[in-house]
């Protein structure tokens, strides 16, 4: 029985610059931010980023190291608007492919499937065919004569995804309501790498959920990483959900190159253990803060109310005092 | 109307909750995809009076019956009616069984959308989500858009974007794009727009109570279609759907922070 264990580092010690690479989760959803944060350490560039998109696009775009994104969107949901992103963008930073979710998908199943494409409607009469001139549209061979887009298949050098839970050959198991397309992130690509809040035995594994919650298969996995927290500041119900105050912080950070330096500075400096130890205390600083705030947010409205009305006073006063 | 939810008069963002509702009227057992919180207000409205058969999800991967307003004392508990995630939500799209309510950055006269990015899309002036689903969307089933502040930003001669396919582009494109191709109504702050003219150009369906011609065609940026006879007003919600969205759907008063009370 092959044992995949592997560290982060070790996943992208086997990533080469240019490479295409495809990352699970959705929007700010069970990204697999430790992998996210390793690539970040390494000198890797150049990179085509497939992913329906998050903080793992806005990291990675901010620190330079995407060539070109193909995503349908860039999103943290609770905050519409990627920062990170958008910058990139409106600075010409990086090259886009920008897909429908529906050709996104088919285009990831028809690379697992070895298809060149699958027909779908979408795409037709949009932008999205005038703004990806390799586009094509295909007729049906049958009687309908249909003519419909062609999305193309997504074939990935590598996948890195953030499941709850796997085992140490890579048979991996996603315990929230949503298996986004890890799976077909893993089966799109020539080589998947597995992070997880916890590396368990088989039999544990089998008894943590029912048997469709074994999303990933050990046959499409080259590598394995136990990374609690390994998701953060994304959500990874049910072990946690999105870390909004973090998240808050990261994307007022962002607003300003100063602001972010610091914060690069401060949570992603060091390796995984000073991540975690940063946003324990980060946490902790955050929740004094709250606790400190809530007398004051009692009191402030009534200190509001006094001076407004003693300012009301004061301007009728000096009315009188006209008239 | 009774003296309870009756007492104080029916506010702007009342309207447009019932404008979003009839949206779904007679759309039969399909999922219900508001985006927005009017839309989410409407949707859950129409479910519990005129479209009982209609599909909510919790805005994630379930589907929930019963959904009951955020916070809302006593109210019944919701049941997980079926598993939706993302991949099975997009597949549904392709059957047809959905009714969406998007948002739009940029709307035309025909119906195209834009929510991908303002300005040249090679390098945006300011660069919004991407296209997301609106392409499929718009092919698939119907798709009718909710716009909380009518402008003439908004209500644009020509989007920079289409995201979701408006009539003239879906004929353009031949026969297997405008098959299922259908943008049954555009509800603003300001009233209720159709795309029931010749042409398939925007047309006013209604205003809300207190909006003039003057005010509408201000704020849009192409010309309107105006129907014969008159522009008629949004119906009102009725005494029980008035305390449903009161007391039932909305009791949080939610959706004044999408449609402020004094209107403009």
């Amino acid at each position: 029985m092959s044992d995949k264990r592997m560290t982060a580092d070790g996943v992208v010690s086997r990533l080469e610059s240019g490479m295409t690479l495809g990352i699970g989760g959705w929007g700010s959803r069970r990204k697999p931010m430790a992998l996210v944060r390793a690539l970040l350490r390494s000198g890797l560039t150049d990179l085509t980023v497939v992913s329906c998109g998050g903080p793992d696009v806005g990291l990675l775009a901010a620190a330079g190291k995407i060539r070109r994104l193909v995503t349908p969107f860039v999103t943290l949901d609770s905050v519409p608007l990627e920062p990170h992103f958008r910058a990139a963008r409106e600075r010409g930073a990086l090259e886009l492919t920008e897909l429908d979710e529906a050709m996104f998908l088919w285009g990831l199943t028809a690379a697992g499937q070895r298809l060149p494409f699958m027909p779908v409607r979408a795409g037709l009469g949009s932008d999205v065919l005038r703004v990806n001139p390799q586009l094509r549209t295909v007729v049906s061979p049958y009687a309908d004569g249909e003519v419909l887009a062609a999305a193309p298949a997504l074939r990935l050098d590598a996948a890195l995804v953030h499941l709850n839970r796997a085992d140490a050959r890579g048979n991996a198991q996603y315990l929230g309501p949503d298996p986004y397309f890890d799976d077909l992130f893993c089966e799109a690509a020539d080589a998947a790498y597995v992070s997880c809040e916890r590396i368990v035995d088989g039999a544990e594994l089998a008894r943590a959920g029912c048997p469709q919650t074994l999303l990933v298969s050990r046959m499409f996995v080259s590598g394995v990483v136990e990374a609690p927290y390994g998701a953060h500041f994304t959500s990874c119900v049910p072990d946690y959900g999105r870390d909004e105050a973090f998240q808050r912080a990261y994307v007022r950070a962002a607003a300003d190159p100063g602001t972010w330096a610091a914060f690069v500075k401060r949570f992603l400096s060091g390796g995984e253990d000073d991540y975690r130890a940063a946003v324990a205390a980060f946490t902790e600083e955050t929740e004094a803060a709250e606790v400190e705030r809530a007398p004051q947010v009692e009191r402030a409205p009534q200190a509001e109310r006094a001076e407004q009305a003693e300012a009301a006073r004061k301007t009728e006063k000096n009315a009188k005092g006209r008239r | 109307m009774t003296a309870d939810s009756g007492s104080a008069a029916v506010t702007r963002a009342e309207y447009c909750v019932i404008a979003c509702a009839e949206v779904w009227r007679g759309a039969g057992e399909v999922l219900a995809s508001p985006m927005g919180t009017v839309p989410a207000l409407g949707a859950r409205l129409a479910k519990l009076t005129f479209s009982p058969d209609l599909l909510l999800t919790d805005g994630e991967a379930l589907l929930v019956d019963g959904e009951p307003a955020a916070g809302a004392a006593g109210a019944p508990p919701t049941v997980t009616e079926g598993w939706l995630p993302y991949r099975r939500h997009l597949a549904l799209v392709a059957t047809g069984r959905r009714h969406v309510m998007m948002g739009a950055s940029q709307i035309d006269r025909y119906g195209n959308q834009n929510i991908s990015c303002i300005g040249d899309w090679a390098r945006p002036s300011r660069q919004l989500l991407g296209v997301r689903g609106a392409p499929a969307n718009t092919l698939n089933h119907p798709t009718s858009y909710w716009v909380p502040k009518h402008s003439p930003r908004i209500f644009v001669e020509r989007v920079d974007m289409v995201c979701g396919v408006g009539y003239d582009r879906a004929a353009a494109a031949g026969p297997s794009a405008a098959r299922y191709h259908r943008v049954p109504e555009v509800v603003s702050d300001l009233g209720v727009f159709d795309f029931d003219t010749p042409g398939h150009t925007m047309r006013i369906r209604s205003l809300h109570p207190g909006v003039r011609l003057d005010d509408v065609r201000a704020a849009t940026g192409f010309e309107l279609s105006v129907p014969d006879g008159g522009v008629p007003c949004t119906r009102a919600p009725d005494a029980a759907e008035l305390r449903l969205i009161r007391e039932t759907v909305d009791p949080g008063g939610l959706r004044d922070r999408e449609v402020p009370p004094c209107g403009r």
